[in-house]
């Protein structure tokens, strides 16, 4: 009896506090079908990187910026109302900035780190990770947020609003993936994935909330203080 | 329409009252990550399926693991205010 609860307790894994597919629970056919999907995304990102620097070096501090904010967020894990814990992806902020394919380079530095260091996520899955935090995600706060200004929306309702999307659109992307790898065994995909969404569904309604009303902050402050004429600032400036 | 400083204000106040309303509204819930609830799902509904792969270095103790995430949060807020401050300086200068 003894030896079992010393085998339940090494096997029993150690919550980890995040919304990203954990280490090895991706079978090797999605793992690898993520990471050749993730592959070209990556490359135009860098290349959008390189881009921008040589273009507008002006921008490499506020680059740093989104990343160090992307950083700070998903190290921000906040109880929620399902009464279990979860992290914003603070990749919204760098999607409004610079567009949605520089985060998908930013997005993967920030899961890496956390695969590294803190055991969140996981190599074998990372290209999944990937896809939804530093792809889908960037991709719906950028879609939001010109549809908003397109309605003429203030713009911190905006910001609010695509950055909000943008996290829900994330956690949504990751119930799919793992629906697909996990099809409920008598129902398929569809009842594998309406469960997904109902374990990190609610847990991440106020955290994208908060998510999104941080990144007003800082929008807010970079408004106010940086002087260099940029597309997203000065449009920021003149309609809030 | 109300400046930045004061919206700013708001926002803030209205993060802190979500999570302390959220811890206040549960006080027995347990707060174990989401990821982990789903890992439990899998393991459930699919007692066959073995995780192929496990995390190349784990943080030894909780303790450890916390120190990395204030460490994480912590140069990047150190990175945010001196890019804000450095702006804010700029524009000063400018002026």
């Amino acid at each position: 009896m003894k030896k079992l609860f010393v085998l339940l307790a090494i096997l029993s894994p150690i919550p980890a506090f995040s919304m990203h597919i954990m280490e090895g629970f991706l079978p090797a056919f999605w793992s690898m079908f993520w990471s050749l999907v993730y592959l070209p995304i990556f490359i135009l990102g860098f290349r959008k990187i390189k881009h921008l620097l040589v273009e507008k070096p002006e921008l490499k501090l506020l680059l740093a910026l989104a990343t160090a904010f992307a950083f700070v967020l998903s190290a921000l894990k906040l109880p929620s109302v399902s009464g279990s814990c979860s992290h914003p992806t603070g990749v919204g902020l760098g999607a409004l900035l610079f567009g949605p394919w520089v985060m998908s380079v930013i997005g993967v530095l920030v899961l890496l780190f956390q695969v590294l260091l803190l055991a969140h996520g996981g190599v074998t899955t990372l290209g999944a990770n990937a896809f939804s935090m530093a792809f889908i995600g960037p991709v719906f706060t950028w879609l939001v947020f010109s549809l908003s200004n397109k309605l003429g929306l203030n713009k911190k309702v905006a910001v609010f609003l695509a950055v909000f999307v943008g996290n829900m659109a994330t956690y949504i992307c990751t119930s799919a993936q793992l629906a697909f790898a996990h099809p409920d065994v008598v129902n398929g995909v569809t009842t594998a994935f309406y469960k997904f969404v109902g374990i990190f569904g609610l847990t991440q309604i106020p955290i994208a909330i908060i998510e999104g009303l941080l990144t007003v902050v800082v929008v807010n402050l970079l408004s106010d203080h940086v002087p260099m004429r940029f597309d997203f600032l000065s449009q920021y400036k003149k309609r809030s | 329409m109300m400046s930045n400083k004061t919206s700013n204000l708001l926002l803030i106040s209205a993060i802190i009252l979500i999570v302390v309303l959220t811890l206040y509204y549960y006080p027995n819930a347990e707060f174990a990550g989401a990821d982990g609830l789903a890992e439990d799902y899998i393991t459930q509904s699919q007692p066959n399926y073995k995780p192929w792969f496990s995390n190349i270095w784990e943080p030894p103790s909780g303790e450890i693991e916390s120190l990395l995430f204030s460490l994480q949060a912590a140069i990047g807020t150190g990175v945010v205010a001196y890019v804000i401050g450095y702006y804010k300086g700029k524009k000063k200068a400018l002026k």
